[in-house]
């Protein structure tokens, strides 16, 4: 499969990441052997196979609808970059 | 011009009522405290926390589902939603995509058409899925424009579930109809409180024109910022003009996602150059498949019961109760257990009292005083002790369907049995509010009312017959509302003849 730069290009936008020219050309070619890869594996006859989505075979992992309190919320408000006062600060966004 | 016809379809996102969020078990009920103190590692996405699915928003999902006639999938999967936007910690939604927990169900409305009739018609639900909801941005501290934007995910993991109708409504009033029936649903089992202004309901609305008699779509408009009914209503009205009004000129429909502006009560273009969205769904691997069993599916259905359209039907049979008014009175559960318990208290007493004087009541003095208790038609209920109770309510209705008390004086009865909570036979009893259908009485009243009224009286005489009126007006007051009216009438015709 082939997959050009424009799309790396897309995908680095979609994922927030810049890239290099070089590292662009790099991940291009990655990227082709992994769908290459992929289309081999497309080749193999599931029809007999459910689909997985999930490969512990669990089902209906659930909790009781019960509140707990986090107390230590003062530890992930210092994980963000910035605040003020309760609040996480960010740079602005307005849709 | 060419005639054009709306298809609407609405995206309602509801906030099924938990106490806790969808994956962790931070509380809900958190919209008013201080910012992210209703937060942990797993709602705001901190590396190795697992997401555990709470099982009563499941239920409630399944409930929903189940009201809105859809299938319940057996096997339903989460799926993530990947964007990046400050408010969504984990930069991923946790939401179901290709197998959603509902599919496929229906909803019947009444509408009222322009000639004052009625007509039915159906909303097919296209899905419904469970997801979490985001945190809230803020871009102003009140009327001071912030130049950086302050984020609170107090909210962000709320249990919600998305509603999707297919495009199956045509005008305004049809989507207002389709979302004032589901929030009815909703209430009516539990599911959401649906409050519009608390962001418990929120509706996305689609719209496309195309000319009469076309099948093909036209391009799609979507509305977003709708924040009441009404606001819903007026966008789409406001729309189905600026397309017409565009289409009509020639000119073609950008599709874009537009604002309600409520203030210029006008939609306007969003103008993002944001991606075209491309979510990248995948499998949510941190989650089990949920499994839905026909016997947890049976179960629920038992403990729903029955649902507003079935009671509905069933008060039209049972008390030969027209259609609208039938209505009335299972616009929301509580009010209809009330006027059941009316009706029961009926058989009890061994009243001879028609079902539609019960309802006159209830739907008139009984719903305008329930405001005032700050209680609404869905979570009342019949046995509180600040309502007037079942028994009295019919008491007054069947003394005055057997013409024993008069309408004004129904009223100062039932004012008084509300306030006081005593029996109302004694009340009109106390009172000397007993119907007087007695001719020598009335007719002492009617002459002192002749007297005051001469120009009424010589008017009536002339062939007038409205000049009636002010006469039996003075009856009534001198009777203290007790005179009845039909006698009060007969008694004037008679000495004006």
């Amino acid at each position: 499969m082939n997959i050009t730069e424009k799309d790396v290009d897309y995908i680095a936008e979609l994922a927030r990441l810049e890239l290099t020219p070089a590292e662009k050309k790099l991940y291009a070619g990655q990227l082709a052997g992994i769908f290459g890869w992929m289309e081999e594996l497309n080749k193999a006859d599931t029809s007999s196979i459910a689909p997985t989505t999930n490969v512990l075979g669990l089902e209906n992992v659930m909790r009781a609808d019960i509140p707990v309190t986090f107390e230590d919320r003062e530890a992930i408000l210092k994980n963000a970059p910035d605040r003020e006062y309760d609040f996480i600060k960010v740079k602005k966004v307005i849709e | 011009m060419i005639e054009f016809e709306p298809v609407i379809g609405l995206e309602i996102h509801t906030q099924l009522k938990t106490g806790t969020k969808m994956f962790c078990p931070c509380k809900t009920s958190a919209s008013e405290a201080p910012a992210n103190t209703s937060i942990c590692p797993v709602c705001t996405g901190q590396p190795g926390t697992l997401p555990v699915p709470n099982m009563k928003a499941v239920r409630l999902g399944v409930a929903a589902g189940l009201a809105l006639g859809c299938e319940i999938r057996e096997v339903s999967i989460f799926a993530r939603k990947n964007y990046f936007y400050p408010d969504l910690p984990k930069a991923y939604q946790i939401s179901q995509f290709d197998k959603p927990l509902c599919e496929a169900g229906s909803v019947e409305l009444d509408i009222k058409d322009a000639k004052g009739g009625t007509y039915t018609k159906t909303v097919r639900v296209h899905r419904a899925h469970l997801e979490e909801d985001a945190g809230k941005s803020l871009h102003a501290l009140g009327s001071t424009q912030l130049d950086h934007t302050l984020v609170d995910f107090n909210r962000c993991g709320v249990p919600l579930l998305e509603i999707v109708s297919e495009p199956d409504m045509n005008s305004a009033d049809e989507a207002y109809a389709y979302l004032i029936e589901l929030k009815k649903l909703m209430q009516w089992i539990g599911v959401s409180n649906c409050d519009m202004e608390k962001g418990e309901l929120r509706c996305d609305v689609n719209i496309s024109l195309r000319p009469k008699g076309e099948t093909r779509l036209g391009r799609k408009v979507e509305i977003k910022n709708l924040n009441s009914f009404k606001a819903v209503k007026d966008a789409i009205a406001h729309e189905i003009v600026r397309q017409t009004a565009a289409l009509n000129l020639g000119e073609t429909i950008a599709q874009d996602t537009r604002l309600w502006n409520e203030k210029e009560q006008k939609t306007v273009s969003m103008r993002s150059k944001e991606l075209a969205h491309d979510y990248r769904y995948f499998p949510e691997p941190d989650l089990a498949p949920l499994r839905i069993t026909a016997a947890f599916k049976e179960a629920l259905k038992q403990e729903i019961g029955e649902l507003p359209k079935a009671r509905k039907n069933r008060f039209k049979t049972e008390y030969g109760l027209s259609s609208y008014d039938a209505g009335v009175v299972t616009a929301g559960k509580g009010l209809s257990a009330y006027f059941s318990a009316c009706m029961a208290e009926v058989l009890t007493l061994k009243l001879n009292v028609p079902a539609k004087s019960v309802l006159n009541l209830v739907s008139s003095e009984f719903l305008a005083r329930l405001n005032g208790l700050k209680k609404d038609s869905v979570t009342l209920d019949p046995g509180d002790k600040d309502l007037i109770s079942p028994a009295n309510l019919v008491i007054i209705a069947a003394l005055t369907a057997a013409g024993k008390l008069s309408a004004s004086a129904a009223k100062t009865v039932f004012a008084k049995a509300w306030e006081t909570g005593r029996d109302a036979q004694a009340l009109v009893n106390e009172l000397g509010l007993s119907q007087v259908s007695d001719t020598g009485l009335i007719r002492e009243w009617a002459l002192e009312a002749i007297a005051a009224n001469p120009k009424a009286a010589e008017d009536f005489r002339n062939g007038n017959e409205k000049a009636l009126g002010p006469i039996v007006g003075v009856i009534m007051k001198k009777s203290k509302g007790t005179a009845n009216p039909a006698a009060a009438n007969s008694v004037i015709r008679e000495l004006l003849k």
